[in-house]
């Protein structure tokens, strides 16, 4: 006899993360710009990076991406234990193919998905570099291309113990003539990211694991409805 | 691979349902589906945001029930399938994306099929059925396309005889049924409207019908003008100050859109001497069109198939069947290039195959 149709409910994914140990392998992924891909260990050591640059063609990329950062760590997909996934804010088409493979990549092996803004792995970046530097970066602003003439934006102020980045405010929406103004209010520099390193979105994950902590939420940061309105009376024809 | 009875997990993501399927050779484990019809209801059609946002949420619990339905693990799985068009792009792009790191993370081969085409292999996975024949006459009918086909086989020659040029057939049924003041999704509406109603009553315009049209529409279709002609008529029996018998209305257009289906498919049999139709898509959920198909067609000496009405409407189960044929034809995996085809000819059964591979492996 055949198997019936079932319908199930969409309900949002939870995971739970499992301790990280310094045998740990992250595959970090974020499209919320370009194709972003790495592999790393839990000290930050960087065995793969990959990033098309191109705000589009993210589902063309991304299978390539990850099969040759696995080859370029030398690593099979089972050594992988964690799925870093950037969770935006960005352009949601593409950003959806990175959570969407970070979902599934990590259901192959059976291992957790830790969510993370991927701001925050700019700002990592950032602060890690300024550190190296002893530059001190005070209070400053990640900035992303929102579309439709908005930013996108994340305040940051130094970083924790855990070693990951303070916000200083959530990330927001503003429109681009105004986001200076906005900025100076808040007191931040203004710091425009086009490209998120996958290797700091991974090593964000590793410390979040590390300190126990979850530093994102499980859904997409869209910061807008879907762009509908209910219908309205059905136009008349004529006559 | 198990070339033979591969283990295929099917992931179609081309419109509003999730689909997630699992197929063994041609034997269906799991057909599961979440979808995300209620959250465009209100909109009176698939808001194509709404759409790929309910995906992106509906595919890993989609996933894990359909593996636990088919009681296989992903370690089983021995290929991975998926719709690469055509559809709505960025519900495409989902899938895909799944997809394409599911056979990274397991190592396994990813078959990118052709969604219309993995209609028709729906009906490989009716136990109850005698193996296809071809050639075949094949009528897809649903909320996002209207399409007939020429199959002369499943995995390597499917033609385009014609199709809509305006509307899918599922999408009038949902227009006429907000002009009728129905509720969507229209197709059921229209038809419970109909029930009590003469489909004689009014005579409703058949699309690309009439003798000029047929050197170039001739299996095409069109429904945005019977959309406009129904709407015109109630205006008209309203401004009168008549009452719209709604249940007449309903009845007539549904039976002008089944006329023009039924009656172009058969014409495509007739002059492609193919004796065998098959139906495919939700709108054959539709009863009265399965009842003219089967009617008409006994009368023309043509034999109608349908596939089992949960694997009509868009579902994950034919897209692993179609690439679960693929395997057993001995035909490479896709390579990793392919993106999400919104257009797909229905020509590309399967995209980005591994030319250089082919001769090898056939
Ligand atoms: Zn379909």
């Amino acid at each position: 006899m055949f198997v019936a149709a079932r319908r199930i409910g969409s309900s949002p994914c939870s995971q739970t993360c499992t301790p990280i140990t310094l045998e740990g392998v992250i595959l970090g992924i974020d499209t919320s710009i370009g194709t972003a891909v790495a592999v790393i260990e839990p000290d930050g050591v960087v065995r793969a990076q990959l990033d098309s640059g191109d705000p589009r063609g993210h589902a063309e990329v991304i299978g390539d991406h990850l099969a040759r950062a696995l080859a370029e760590a030398q690593i099979s997909s089972g050594e992988i234990t964690h799925v870093a996934a950037g969770m935006g804010p960005g352009p949601f088409t593409g950003l959806r193919v990175g959570i969407a493979a970070a979902r599934t990549f990590a259901l192959g092996r059976g291992i957790p998905v830790v969510p993370v803004v991927s701001h925050d792995a700019v700002a990592l970046d950032r602060l890690l570099l300024a550190a190296l530097t002893d530059a001190g970066e005070g209070r400053f602003a990640v900035v992303t291309d929102a579309r439709r003439r908005e930013f996108a934006y994340t305040v940051y102020e130094g970083m924790d113990d855990d070693g990951l980045p303070v916000r200083v405010t959530d990330t927001a929406l503003v429109p681009r003539d105004e986001i200076d103004a906005t900025l100076e209010a808040l007191g931040a520099r203004r710091l425009d990211a086009t490209v998120v390193p996958a290797g700091m979105l991974a090593l964000a994950a590793a410390r979040a694991v590390a300190a126990g902590r979850r530093i994102a939420g499980d859904d997409a940061l869209y910061l807008r409805s879907p762009d509908v309105s209910a219908p309205t009376a059905p136009k008349r024809v004529g006559g | 691979m198990n070339r033979d009875e591969p283990l295929v997990l099917g992931i179609e993501t081309s419109c509003d349902e999730t689909g997630i399927g699992i197929v063994r050779g041609r034997t269906l484990l799991s057909n599961t589906i979440a979808s995300s019809m209620d959250e465009h209801a209100r909109y009176g059609g698939v808001v194509p945001e709404v759409a790929a946002r309910a995906h992106l949420e509906a595919l890993q619990p989609t996933i894990d029930a359909a593996l636990v339905e088919a009681q296989v693990s992903l370690a089983d799985i021995d290929a991975v399938a998926v719709t690469s068009g055509p559809g709505l792009a960025g519900a495409l792009m989902v899938g895909v994306g799944a997809a394409k790191a599911l056979a990274v993370s397991l190592d396994r081969p990813l078959y990118a099929v052709n969604h219309l085409v993995g209609h028709i292999a729906a009906d490989i996975l009716d136990p109850d059925a005698p193996p296809l024949e071809y050639p075949t006459v094949a009528l897809l009918v649903s909320g996002g396309h209207t399409s007939l086909l020429l199959v002369r086989d499943l995995t390597t020659d499917v033609e385009l005889l014609g199709e809509t040029v305006d509307d899918a057939a599922g999408e009038a049924f949902d227009k006429v049924a907000r002009l009728l003041g129905l509720p969507y999704p229209g197709g059921p509406e229209i038809d419970r409207a109909a029930a009590t109603g003469d489909p004689n009553a009014i005579r409703f315009p058949r699309g690309l019908s009439r003798a000029s049209d047929m050197a170039e529409h001739r299996y095409d279709f069109s429904f945005s003008g019977l959309k406009t002609a129904v709407a015109r008529w109630t205006e008209q029996t309203r401004a009168a100050g008549d009452e719209v018998p709604v249940a007449d209305v309903a009845a007539s257009f549904r039976e002008a859109v089944v006329d023009v289906l039924v009656t172009k498919a058969l014409a495509a049999c007739e002059a492609h001497g193919v004796p065998r139709l098959l139906l495919g898509g939700g709108v054959i959920a539709n009863r009265r069109l399965r009842d003219a198909a089967l009617e008409r067609a006994a009368a023309a000496g043509v034999a109608v198939r349908i596939p089992p009405l949960s694997l009509c409407t868009d579902n994950g189960a034919m897209i692993a069947a179609l690439a679960s044929e693929l395997v057993r034809s001995g035909r490479p995996p896709s390579t990793m290039a392919f993106g999400a085809d919104s257009t797909l000819p229905v020509t590309e059964i399967q995209v980005a195959e591994r030319t250089a591979d082919r001769a090898g492996s056939s």
